[in-house]
């Protein structure tokens, strides 16, 4: 019994570890990016399409979420993140440098946290 | 064993819960928006598209689509002619058969429904009706020359348990709608529509001897199936409809039993039966909500028996149509794209004074559509379609639409297209055989009763500003559109009152259309609406150059509404008025008539007004009372050779203002929510 349960374990480790191997080319993240208006929306979708690989970003100016789908063979939430920070945005956990969120239009000033 | 059923518990837990991510997320892209304002002008799509919601065509008599035009600036709707009492519309000054009309993406308004079809879809049962002017998508066909008008019904998801509606008017017209829907399953979801309407006494309020308008039946019924799965992607609809339309015009005294094509006394019946079928399924792929598939298929039957004095008139269109269409990206979502597939054919039954016309039409093509969108500024629809036609041939339809936003809150767009056809002659022009005209063709050995395809390419540009006047919201339009026939097929009723010849272009052929819209709201709920609009309809017939005949030159609309704040209970007052001016228009030519039978060169210019109120006692009851050409204007001689009907100077199709003087309605809604 010992034997069939570990047994499926390994199998179960493998399967997932193998899952985890294969990148997922349609996959979905929501990130926090922060901003305020029509313009940081725009910004932000643009800065996220610039980074090759990414097929879908929608950013929701309600609850600050961007929405992307990506392919993961391509490119990693990190470099969209990358590039979002340097034009001014500042997601979760990768920061605008001040010089770059210095250059934001007026009423795209967010508040940062 | 114990620890492999915990195990597999936990696997199906993950499982489980990974399902929920999924189902949460397909939820939160299902947005309900609320409908503030009746017709909405967007600045970021990229076609000159106008949205019509169920909001604005509650602000007119509205019983049919045909009528739903009324307070829309870019569609001319014409007088209902004397006979029928049918209303044609326009847009860029050319006649429905020029127009792409759809419901829900299915062409509907074409071939034998070209002259009654949109008096076919009650109002009642539009959702929202969109209005591209210019070249139009290549999705739906290659037909579309001056624009598309595609209508949304009421869909069964999300609709009310029961809508009922009733309408009378002063022209002894009576309507009743009821709706039921019925929630089957957390997937299944259905409608029911029905629609009778009819006319019961005899009006003659010119005293001309024959009625202003059909006495009439009408019996509509629909059943909508709406499948929804948003964990699978899969949806779904299903739609039965039956229609039957019985109409008798013509002098007061005649009787069809005892005088059908007889001499005792001038009258007319149409009779159409319709019978339609679709199907449409669409599945978006998992995890690329931008990938989808959809396979529409449409089946139906129309079939319309009449007569007008001693002409008779048969037609019977049996049509099949069905659309494959594939949407997803190339790379990322700012590059979209459509291609597919469309069959679709057509079996005429027509007989014209019992000589048969009858033919079978079928086409095949593929299409291509991409869409650029850099989500800020710049957009543009590339689209282009092959088909082959067993009449029109082998040929190729470009269409380009083109969007820019030069600075806030305004919007550039261009257009450019081409659109080729078979004019169903006799169908659309069937006004024509209530009159003592003799119909010939000049035979050019093409392939549509002799006659060639109908070509024609047109350009358009428009422009958009939004701005604040007096701190006020306000917008204006302006925009311009020409279409270019390489060859049409010209109704020469410029030649003799006592005939109507058909035959190719013998020279230029255009329409150019200006239009310039200024809309405000002058304080809070109280709207206006305005559009000036000049039109250059030239066609060369065989006495010369001639603007077409029956259509305005110029126009102006004028549209104002007021709404007051919305008490307890819903609790609402609602005004609405239109006024329309038209000026003159080119008459066909008479003047080898006898004096008394002849019509001057142009028509007088004049102008009507409709008003409307409504008056809303909560959310579920609302009672409205209106007025239609309140001013009551009518035209001096609506029938031509009255008199003596069945002589040669006798013709009904010369209508260039209302026949039927004021008439008054009132109507009244209920829900169950």
């Amino acid at each position: 019994m010992k034997n069939i349960v570990i047994g499926m374990m390994l199998l179960l480790i493998t399967f997932s570890a193998q899952a985890q191997d294969k990148k997922n080319k349609n996959a979905k993240y929501n990130i926090e990016v922060n901003g305020n208006c029509e313009m940081c929306k725009k910004r932000i979708e643009k800065a996220a399409f610039s980074v090759s690989g990414v097929k879908s970003a929608d950013w929701h100016i309600d609850d600050h979420m961007l929405h992307l789908i990506i392919n993961e063979e391509k490119c990693s939430v990190a470099d969209i993140k990358k590039a979002i920070a340097k034009v001014g945005h500042d997601t979760d956990d990768i920061k605008a440098t001040n010089e770059d969120y210095e250059k934001l239009h007026g009423c795209c000033m967010y508040e940062r946290k | 064993m114990k620890k492999t059923l915990l195990f597999l518990t936990l696997l199906v837990s993950v499982f489980s819960f990974s399902q929920e991510n999924i189902k949460q997320d397909t939820l939160k892209t299902v947005k309900v928006e609320g409908s503030r304002k009746g017709i909405k002008k967007s600045l970021s799509i990229t076609t000159n598209t106008t949205l019509v919601t169920s909001k604005e065509l509650l602000k007119a008599a509205c019983c049919n689509l045909a009528e739903s035009f009324e307070t829309n600036p870019s569609i001319d709707v014409n007088f209902s002619d004397a006979l029928t009492g049918t209303k044609q519309i326009k847009m860029l000054g050319l006649t429905s058969p020029y127009i792409m009309i759809t419901e829900e993406n299915i062409p509907s308004v074409r071939g034998a429904s070209q002259a009654y079809g949109l008096s076919f879809t009650p109002g009642t049962w539009v959702e929202s009706i969109q209005i591209t002017k210019g070249a139009g998508s290549v999705v739906n066909g290659y037909e579309s020359i001056s624009g598309q008008i595609n209508t949304e019904l009421i869909k069964p998801i999300g609709d009310i348990p029961f809508f009922l509606n009733a309408y009378g008017d002063s022209g002894s017209r009576f309507e009743l709608n009821t709706h039921f829907n019925k929630k089957v399953s957390d997937k299944w979801s259905t409608s029911l529509f029905v629609h009778g309407n009819t006319r019961v006494s005899k009006n003659d309020m010119n005293d001309d001897g024959f009625m202003d308008n059909p006495l009439g039946k009408q019996l509509n019924v629909a059943n909508r199936w709406q499948y929804y799965n948003p964990e699978s992607g899969w949806v779904s609809f299903l739609n039965v409809r039956y229609m039957n339309d019985k109409k008798q015009t013509g002098q007061l005294d005649f009787d069809p039993d005892r005088d059908r094509l007889t001499t005792n006394y001038w009258g007319s019946e149409i009779n159409t039966e319709r019978l339609d079928f679709s199907s449409k399924i669409g599945y978006v792929f998992k995890d690329m909500p931008y990938q989808s598939i959809g396979f529409q298929n449409a089946f139906s039957s129309h079939d319309q028996e009449s007569y007008f004095g001693l002409n008779q008139y048969d037609i019977k269109q049996q049509s099949y149509y069905s659309n494959l269409i594939f949407n997803s990206i190339i790379s990322n979502t700012m590059h979209k794209f459509a291609t597919g597939l469309n069959f679709s054919y057509d079996k005429y039954s027509e007989f014209v004074n019992l000589v048969d016309v009858s033919r079978i039409d079928n086409s095949i093509g593929a299409f291509f559509e991409y869409t650029y969108d850099d989500n800020d500024k710049f957009s543009y629809i590339l689209g282009g379609r092959m088909d082959y036609h067993n009449r029109l041939g082998a040929f190729f339809t470009p269409r380009l639409h083109v969007k820019y936003n030069p600075w806030e809150k305004a919007v550039v767009r261009f257009s450019a297209g081409r659109g080729k056809r078979a004019a169903n002659i006799y169908a659309e022009n069937q006004n024509l055989f209530a009159s003592s005209r003799l119909f010939s063709i000049i035979n050019a050995n093409g392939k549509i009763y002799g006659l060639d395809p109908e070509i024609a390419w047109n350009y358009g540009i428009s422009f958009t500003q939004n701005f604040i006047l007096f701190g006020m919201k306000a917008d204006t339009t302006v925009d311009f559109y020409r279409t270019d026939f390489q060859n049409q097929v010209v109704v020469d009723i410029m030649n003799s009152p006592q005939s109507v010849t058909f035959y190719n272009s013998i020279g230029k052929s255009f329409a150019n259309s200006f239009q310039l819209d200024f809309n405000l709201e002058i304080i809070k709920h109280l709207n206006l609406r305005t559009a000036y609009k000049f039109y250059d309809i030239s066609t060369e017939y065989f006495r010369g150059s001639y603007q077409r005949p029956l259509q305005a030159k110029e126009r102006f609309f004028a549209n104002v509404e007021y709404a007051t704040h919305i008490v307890e209970n819903g609790k609402q007052w609602k005004f609405d008025f239109t006024w329309n001016w038209l000026g003159k228009q080119q008459l066909p030519f008479t003047e080898s008539n006898p004096h008394h039978d002849q019509l001057p060169e142009f028509s007088p210019s004049f102008s009507t007004m409709n008003a409307q109120i409504t008056r809303t006692f909560s959310s579920t009851f609302e009672v409205y009372v209106g007025g239609e050409n309140i001013g009551n204007y009518t035209q001096h001689k609506a029938v031509l050779g009255a008199d003596n009907p069945f002589g040669p100077t006798f013709d009904t199709s010369i209508v260039y203002a209302p026949v039927f003087g004021a008439m008054y309605y009132a109507g009244l809604r209920f829900k169950i929510k």
